[in-house]
């Protein structure tokens, strides 16, 4: 009792003993850093404060509203679809076929699709593996198989990252919006209701797609990249704000992606073929793209006269 | 059950860094890993301190929390360990630790990291107790040898304290309230000076 008295007493009469130690403390718990002898990443640093904070936002933030997002995404396309159906061709196909995409388009699409859909199971997995994949596959197989799904996840984020860079290149110029698109949003592009809004080679919804691509597509890259080399001694922080942007920057990407796959699949009648052969029917390109049909029809014409300066529009006429 | 706690006391840890070096020795850690290491706060200035730091062994580990593959887990002493087999290296657990425990080797290209290693409260890993694959994977298993953390048994001026968190915190307390005495009356006013430590040394 005597001990803690003084303690007390100590404290009450004269602050300027303790506020040293106190001071200390404080600046250790916001990260101060000192001198080490070990010399290793951050070892100067005795605690630092964000770690927590980055496994909340994490574990509750992220997984938690993203899964709600995915269950809700995949809720609305079936319902969606048990609604609308299948958006089909109002004209019977005319049997006449116009290239769409050439060779190289279809590849880039499909190269940089076919990553994308590896590196968003991977990347799932790792996020939400521990709480789904253990209980059913058992710690040994799970870790054997996030050990795969890491390493094919690092390797394959660069690949994926150069096809976007050239999808951003070649289609840079057909996704710049112009005053159709207003029209298009305000009819919600066809989906609801009966209308058919004019578009032009990608119509607006394509290019809130690309412009997403363009912009998360990116933000996912650059930090994906700084995530796959942690030997260059990059700062906690910084890999904790580049796990937390290339989480929400994938999730937005993931969920446009269940979109944009519903609307080429089952969503809409000749899309998913004119992706893989490259050739749309001329009733379909009068339907969801009149205005670039209108333009490839010119061209055509003109390509037909003699004095016509459309070589180098040849290749889209069959 | 024993609750097993580190405590460092930073009025009296010197910074000679014999808890690391011993810790090193002792489990033949791998080159570049550093399950422990000693920080100077005011390097060289009025009220310098030093703390040595490793695993805390946190009742609510935020790298048992964030790990993907789920391969932590707690003794009955409270000693937080993990599986090396489980492991994939995704570094997790270093973003997420407040203390910088869990440590890397490189391990294959493009800074590819290996099994994760970090303090182990001598208490080995999951494999059998005193096996080669246990000294291997963690070190040695000083606990299951009725023995306490090198770093602590060995630390000179016993800053680093290791044990029941219990007795531990005891011991530390009575040091604490013991330092604060005053050799001049306790009513008299006067700024209690601690028997012994910076102030007491060099009266800045």
């Amino acid at each position: 009792m005597s001990r803690l008295s003084l303690l007390f007493a100590s404290l009450a009469f004269s602050p300027n003993t303790y506020s040293d130690e106190q001071n200390i403390w404080k600046q250790i718990r916001e990260g101060i850093s000192g001198y080490s002898a070990v010399n290793s990443q951050e070892s100067e640093i005795l605690i630092q404060a964000s770690g927590t904070q980055w496994l909340t936002i994490r574990n509750e933030l992220i997984a938690g509203t993203g899964a709600w997002l995915l269950a809700l995404t995949v809720l609305a396309l079936a319902v969606f679809y048990l609604i609308r159906g299948r958006v089909k061709l109002t004209e019977p196909p005319s049997g006449e076929m116009i290239e769409r995409w050439s060779k190289s388009e279809r590849w880039l699409h499909f190269y940089t699709a076919s990553l994308f859909i590896l590196l968003a199971i991977t990347g799932l997995s790792l996020l939400y593996g521990r709480s789904f994949l253990i209980s059913w596959l058992g710690h040994d197989s799970f870790s054997q198989y996030a050990d795969i799904a890491k390493i094919v996840h690092n390797y394959a984020g660069p690949l994926f990252s150069v096809g976007l860079v050239m999808m951003g290149m070649i289609w840079f110029q057909d996704n710049l919006f112009d005053k159709t698109d207003i029209t298009w949003f305000k009819q919600y592009g066809g989906m609801i209701g009966n209308q058919h809004p004019s578009a032009g080679r990608m119509n607006a919804g394509e290019k809130v797609w690309f412009w997403l691509l363009m912009t998360a597509g990116v933000l996912v890259s650059i930090t994906g990249m700084n995530l796959d080399f942690p030997n260059l001694g990059q700062y906690r922080l910084i890999m904790q704000i580049s796990h937390i942007i290339h989480s929400v920057s994938a999730f937005l990407l993931i969920i446009g992606a269940l979109g944009h796959i519903y609307i080429g699949t089952i969503g809409t009648e000749g899309a998913l073929r004119g992706m893989i052969t490259g050739k749309v029917d001329k009733s379909w390109a009068k339907q969801h793209h009149d205005l670039w049909y209108q333009q490839i029809n010119k061209e055509k014409q003109n390509f037909l006269k003699p004095s016509g300066n459309s070589a180098k529009y040849g290749s889209k006429i069959q | 059950m024993a609750r097993m706690k580190f405590l460092c006391d930073d009025d009296r840890c010197i910074e000679c860094n014999a808890c690391i070096t011993a810790c090193k020795n002792e489990h033949e850690v791998p080159w570049g890993v550093n399950r422990r290491r000693v920080v100077t706060i005011n390097d060289g200035q009025s009220g310098e301190t030093s703390i040595s730091v490793a695993c805390m062994h946190c009742s609510d580990a935020p790298c048992a929390q964030v790990c993907p593959v789920d391969c932590f887990y707690f003794t009955d002493d409270g000693v937080v360990l993990h599986d090396k087999d489980l492991c994939i290296g995704c570094g997790y657990c270093f973003y997420a630790c407040p203390f910088g425990a869990p440590q890397f080797p490189q391990d294959g290209a493009f800074g590819n990291r290996g099994k994760m290693d970090k303090c182990t409260f001598c208490a080995g890993g999951p494999e059998e107790d005193h096996s080669e694959a246990e000294f291997e994977k963690y070190g040695r298993n000083r606990l299951a040898e009725g023995k306490l953390p090198l770093c602590a048994e060995m630390c000179s001026t016993k800053a680093l304290l290791a044990g029941d968190g219990d007795v531990i915190s005891n011991l530390f307390s009575q040091r604490v309230t013991q330092r604060q005495l005053s050799q001049e009356e306790p009513d008299s006013g006067t700024a209690q000076v601690k028997l012994w430590g910076w102030k007491t040394a060099y009266k800045d």
